[in-house]
């Protein structure tokens, strides 16, 4: 699994690490990881919508901050569960763009077995830096 | 354990970090706990609770409270009061989940007349308020209506049948916090929550069914001017927030006051969590009129809880819920920013409260609080987990150190993941169900999440706040049954 939740770190909240070998590889990564704090089987989720998204910021680690957020809003805005299936992030004077199109399906908690919602993304330690190996990011969401 | 080796012993109560120990600290930080729990606090605690000593305008000290955790920009149980004037003002000492908060009502009932219908009351309870990720709620509104949802609160309520007129009177700030205004929140923050009014969502919110043991009512006098009559009076307890509503305010703001912050005001912080903007900017006073709309959506959700739970008990014991006596005892608010006037260097002055997971503890006498409970001093609410219990306790006049702000919670000691390790969801429900407390929920992972075993003890962390002069124990209320988001 590209990522991995950290115990020790915000208590009452959950903390996580997420890898890639690209950029684009990460974003998926993080992605799953804010979902599987909600679902606890992301097989469950199945594929009957698929949506497209758009996120944009100055700041690389910000632009992953809004992609994560965007998640999370779509979750109450649609009441979706969502898995990315692929991002294909640009930069374009100075501002750096991620298009992602992702899968998923209406929270259902007869098909879903649920945890906890995720409120928001916080920036509490967030973290985007590049590896020798690759992309790791930290993330905290509040719950 | 992690206790920095610079903390001061002031008292038996209070622990002062120096402003020597972290560059930029413009306050010192004072952690309210015994020596106990100031042992179970952990590393977080001391970091984030220093980093808030370092915003512009903090008046006196930066404060934790005994339940105080790792959060992220504020600890929990974070206490600052601001300048208006020269201070900041900073969604990370809110929190996302804006007026997150408990209420408490009362039934003339007994456990022995509620027994017999327990599981058809809770199993009712957890079919007519939506609980867990991404519910929706009962109230239709359009996004227009919802508008008038956050800028009125409770009155919204009041006007649409949800509301009895004494609720509002029972809530603070009478359920609306004035100056919400709609104009200054996104499209996108209306969208997620337009649909979640009368929703509890999920993590630690809980809609529970407790008891008032005779042997655990501390102090008769003030139980009874609360509405604790009876032996074995069984009231109920909740607790939930703005939902996604004010997830996105503060989301959104965030954002804002990071693109300002440095650039336009030259405020840096230590913690991108803490961005904010002085009170007294456009962006600062944008936030306050947002952030009050979220306060309002808080006190709206739980209006319409309230006005369900109502229904089912009295569709079960066929009365009416006036018969019933089922009439608020109050409804407190723990993670808002407010202007309050306070003594400051003995002067009567207002003040910017940042309260995230800490609750305002208004003492007998003080203006704010309802005619009723002017000799009392205004009732505490603190939830503990669903297992061990939570408590009503009351504002002491001896709150002023404080800002009068004490406790929110048990706080939690164990990590979501941890808990989840250990606990299966399942038995803990009928474990719990053999002791006497019957749960329902659509989480099972949830359900081990938010097991006693995860928490602090609640006894300690309410004990503490009484012998610091915060809020003094009232009744203790034990769980019957519970449904958890």
């Amino acid at each position: 699994m590209p990522y991995r939740y950290l115990e020790h770190i915000a208590t009452a909240d959950v903390a996580f690490e997420a890898f890639g070998d690209t950029i684009e590889e990460l974003f998926v990564a993080a992605g799953d990881a804010v979902m599987n704090t909600m679902v606890e089987e992301l097989a469950s989720i199945g594929s009957e919508e698929t949506v497209a998204f758009e996120t944009e910021h100055t700041d690389l680690d910000l632009l992953l901050y809004n992609f994560l957020s965007e998640l999370v809003f779509l979750k109450d805005a649609r009441c979706l569960l969502l898995r990315v299936k692929s991002v294909s992030i640009t930069e374009d004077g100075g501002k750096f763009n991620a298009k992602a199109i992702a899968y998923g399906e209406k929270i259902n908690p007869k098909k879903h077995p649920l945890l906890s919602d995720v409120k928001a993304v916080t920036l509490h330690r967030f973290t985007l830096e590049k590896t020798d190996t690759g992309w790791r990011a930290v993330v905290i969401l509040d719950i | 354990m992690t206790i920095p080796s610079a903390i001061k012993k002031i008292s038996d109560t209070v622990w002062e970090l120096p402003i020597s120990y972290k560059a930029g600290m413009l306050v010192p930080a004072r952690i309210i706990a015994t020596e106990k729990l100031i042992g179970t606090m952990d590393a977080g605690v001391f970091d984030q609770v220093t980093n808030v000593a370092c915003l512009p305008g903090i008046i006196n000290y930066a404060y934790c409270m005994p339940d105080g955790h790792w959060g992220y920009g504020f600890p929990i149980g974070g206490v600052a009061a601001m300048d208006p004037e020269t201070g900041v003002i900073s969604p990370g000492g809110i929190g996302f989940d804006i007026n997150c908060g408990m209420r408490l009502v009362l039934t003339n009932l007994t456990y022995d007349e509620v027994k017999p219908h327990l599981r058809e009351l809770v199993d009712a309870l957890f079919y007519r308020i939506p609980t867990g990720v991404g519910c929706t709620g009962f109230v239709r509104c359009s996004h227009d209506e919802f508008r008038n949802v956050v800028e009125q609160g409770s009155r919204w309520c009041l006007k649409h049948g949800y509301a009895w007129p004494e609720d509002l009177e029972m809530t603070e700030e009478g359920g609306c916090f004035p100056g919400a205004d709609a104009s200054k929140v996104s499209h996108k923050a209306i969208e997620r929550g337009y649909d979640q009014v009368g929703t509890l969502g999920s993590g630690n919110h809980y809609c529970e069914i407790q008891v008032a043991r005779p042997e655990n009512i501390y102090d008769e006098e003030t139980a009874r001017a609360f509405g604790f009559t009876i032996p074995n009076q069984v009231a109920i307890m909740f607790h939930c927030g703005s939902r996604g509503f004010g997830h996105q305010v503060a989301t959104d703001y965030l954002q804002i006051f990071l693109s300002v912050m440095e650039r336009k005001y030259g405020i840096k912080v230590l913690d991108r969590e803490l961005s904010c903007a002085p009170f007294r900017s456009p962006e600062g006073q944008d936030y306050f009129a947002a952030m009050k709309c979220a306060v309002n959506m808080a006190f709206a959700n739980r209006q319409v809880i309230l006005h369900r739970i109502r229904e089912v008990f009295s569709a079960v014991f066929h009365k009416d819920p006036e018969e019933l006596g089922m009439r608020m005892v109050y409804d407190v608010a723990h993670n808002t920013a407010k202007l309050e006037k306070h003594t400051v260097a003995g002067k009567k002055r207002e003040v910017l409260i940042h309260r995230k997971g800490s609750t305002r503890a208004f003492g007998p006498g003080m203006e704010g609080i309802p005619d009723c409970y002017r000799e009392t001093g205004q009732p505490v609410i603190i939830g503990g987990s669903m297992e061990t219990g939570s408590y009503l306790l009351a504002g002491m006049k001896s709150g002023a150190e404080t800002f009068f702000s004490t406790a929110h919670g048990s706080g939690r000691t164990m990590s979501r993941h941890q808990a989840k390790k250990m606990i299966r969801g399942q038995k803990l429900q009928r474990d719990m169900e053999e002791r006497g407390i019957y749960v329902r929920t659509d989480s099972w992972g949830g359900l081990a999440e938010e097991a006693g075993a995860a928490y602090k003890d609640i006894d300690d962390v309410v004990a503490a706040t009484e012998l610091a002069g915060l809020s003094k124990r009232v009744v203790r209320l034990v769980p019957v049954g519970n449904i958890k988001g």
